[in-house]
């Protein structure tokens, strides 16, 4: 048994650490390409945009929203919003009407029928070149846009993610998801040169209107619309590319419960999609995404919950035989004299190092993309220490879900 | 959408470099902590054949001459060494098996010396002369066994002139079989020898001081040494 579980801990360590290994080398490779190559062009003709703002009960940070697109440094008459109501039972219509005069916004209210069909509303009365999503909270830094659509010069690129982050993180978990959008940011980075990217994010994701005049519209997608939208494209070989300083705020859930329902419906939309798109998986044809990305994303749940288990059962080994001792011979403070045969240098903990020091180095660059002053940070901190022993609650849980058959809720 | 064959086979081959590389550095202290234990057996070895030598030379004279230095520091740092090696690396890895052979040996070739050195100048040569014998299984049919671990290691910590000799029961080792022939030694363990007394099942802290008053008499003296001092040290804030 012993033999088993530690066979099966040196394969995901393997496979983790041939993944990490794998985004350095390309990040060297984006890094030294990014060198070489000139700063993107000036763009002569700005693109019509349509941004869909698609609302549910958002009276509080809907304003916030709609201001900042308001303010971004675009041409006014490129650049045009359609608010989407769905069926809002608080104060979010009443809100939302001292646009009604705004040329540039356009106000839309319909039935409630989840944030898929608000998005296809609007998009069957868009006529731009362009059009995004932004969810309602969330807002965009004055020259997201510009950045954005410098990207689509590239007659390839169909879509454009931006970088979130956090807005104000509050307390121990808003300080753990800054320090993993920040990661995320790392990560869309190294899949956007990879042609690797399967979200597009809901908080000001812009893509080409063809898009959805080729592939058909947003599907309900286990309420994660935003991933199965980016894993069709991908699936018809529409490049996806991402604008690592195209700034986008969003608002973090602040409690766990709220962290915990969002998690769940990630991965077990995830999951989901990647059932429903599973002839991607180790396929050539669809290159990086389908030969490292998208099982590494599958290992990685995996291995999340193998090593969590592993942990516990540690843990409430040394705690046992802790209870035992003390019971038997009661608590005694004896001193510490530190004794180098007493650091355990086992292959798994070497190997971890190293897992671990490649970790440091992302966490270190990531932070660097995302324009914070101080290399490493508290957030970093609590995001390494902790991060790995919450998530898998929740991805635990998708998975109960997926193979049980229980549906996740938006909120 | 193409798929880089080349550098997945450069990041395999990073990847593998790294797990070697972590292999090689494992194994390289892993064999360094081996050969401390090692360092310490061959050091105890020559500190039990000196102390048989020098009491040999000393047969004829006085015991005055006989110092409580002839025993060796060291056998309880090679105790909890040995353990713990055993811990990470398996109770049937040859190398700990060799290392817990020798330990063994040593074990009761400290033994025998502390029983001659008793035997001729007293108890007061040796510390007191207090010594526990235990034996323990690992093959999991010793429910018993963690427990009282923790009850010599703590009286070994507590007395340091208290000698703990632990001995695995199935150690295929001809010596620790003819100590447990010698013994009359039943499997029924854990087994404790006490003053040639066998002791079969678990014994607390308090059993084992009953067992031996001696300790119940360091406490005591300890407690009024304790006293003295603070008194003294009231006195001088007086």
């Amino acid at each position: 048994m012993h033999l088993i579980s530690e066979g099966i801990t040196y394969i995901f360590l393997f496979f983790a650490l041939y993944v990490e290994v794998f985004f350095l080398i390309t990040y060297f490779e984006v890094r030294d390409k990014e060198k070489k190559t000139s700063v993107p062009a000036i763009v002569n003709k700005w693109p019509s945009v349509s941004v869909i703002i698609p609302v549910w009960n958002e009276e509080n940070t809907v304003l916030k929203t709609i201001f900042s697109v308001l303010k971004l440094n675009y041409p006014k008459d490129k650049l045009s919003i359609l608010i989407v109501d769905d069926g809002s039972t608080d104060n979010t219509w009443n809100v939302i009407q001292r646009f009604s005069h705004n040329k540039q916004i356009r106000l839309i209210r319909k039935e409630n029928g989840g944030k898929y069909t608000a998005l296809n509303h609007a998009l069957g009365l868009v006529n731009t070149d362009l059009v995004g999503c932004l969810d309602a909270d969330s807002f965009v830094h004055p020259e997201a846009l510009k950045r954005i659509v410098v990207q689509f010069e590239d007659k390839e690129i169909m879509a454009v993610a931006p970088s979130v982050i956090i807005f104000e993180p509050k307390g121990l978990l808003g300080l753990i998801q800054k320090a993993e959008y920040m990661f995320g940011i790392f990560l869309r980075k190294v899949f956007s040169y990879l042609n690797a990217i399967y979200i597009t994010p809901g908080p000001f994701s812009i893509f080409r209107r063809s898009v959805f005049e080729t592939l058909g519209n947003y599907r309900h997608a286990h309420n994660t619309e935003d991933m199965e939208i980016a894993m069709r494209m991908q699936k018809n070989k529409m490049r996806i590319g991402s604008a690592h300083d195209a700034f986008v705020y969003t608002v973090a859930p602040a409690g766990f419960t709220s962290l915990y329902r969002q998690r769940l419906r990630w991965i077990y939309g995830f999951l989901k999609n990647s059932i429903d798109y599973r002839d991607m998986f180790f396929k050539p044809q669809y290159g990086n995404l389908g030969m490292i990305v998208l099982p590494a994303a599958g290992l990685s749940l995996v291995s999340t919950i193998y090593f969590w288990i592993a942990l516990i059962v540690h843990w409430a080994n040394t705690i046992i035989l802790k209870i035992e001792e003390i019971s038997t011979v009661g608590i005694s403070f004896k001193g510490f004299n530190f004794d180098f045969f007493y650091v355990d240098l086992n292959i798994i903990f070497l190997i971890s190092l190293f897992a671990i020091l490649g970790t440091l180095f992302i966490i270190v660059n990531s932070r660097k993309l995302a324009e914070e002053k101080n290399k490493f940070g508290l957030d970093s901190i609590l995001f390494l220490m902790l991060y790995t022993l919450i998530a898998p609650i929740w991805v635990s849980k998708a998975v109960y879900n997926v193979i049980f058959l229980r549906e996740t809720k938006w909120r | 959408m193409e798929v880089t064959w080349k550098k997945y086979t450069y990041t395999f081959l990073i990847t593998a470099v790294i797990f070697i590389t972590a292999i090689y550095v494992s194994n390289y202290f892993g064999q360094k902590k081996i050969n401390e234990i090692k360092d310490i057996e061959s050091r105890i070895s020559v500190d039990i054949l000196a102390s048989e030598t020098q009491f040999s030379l000393l047969s004829e004279l006085s015991c005055k001459e006989i110092t409580s230095g002839l025993l060796s520091k060291e056998l309880a740092t090679l105790g909890d060494k040995l353990s713990y090696t055993e811990e990470n690396r398996g109770s049937n890895d040859t190398e700990v098996l060799n290392l817990k052979k020798y330990y063994s040996l040593l074990q009761i070739k400290d033994f025998l010396l502390m029983q001659k050195i008793k035997e001729r100048c007293g108890s007061n040569a040796t510390n007191g002369g207090l010594s526990i014998m235990y034996f323990y299984s690992n093959k999991g049919d010793c429910d018993d066994c963690q427990k009282e671990g923790f009850v010599l290691t703590r009286l070994r910590q507590d007395y340091p002139e208290l000698r703990v000799y632990s001995f695995d029961y199935n150690l295929d080792l001809s010596a620790v079989q003819t100590l447990i022939t010698v013994y009359n030694i039943e499997k029924k363990l854990p087994a404790i020898l006490i003053n040639d007394k066998v002791y079969y099942g678990f014994e607390s802290i308090d059993d084992i001081k009953k067992i031996m008053p001696a300790l119940k008499e360091i406490d005591s003296q300890r407690a009024k040494e304790a006293l003295k001092s603070s008194q003294g040290t009231s006195t001088k804030v007086k």
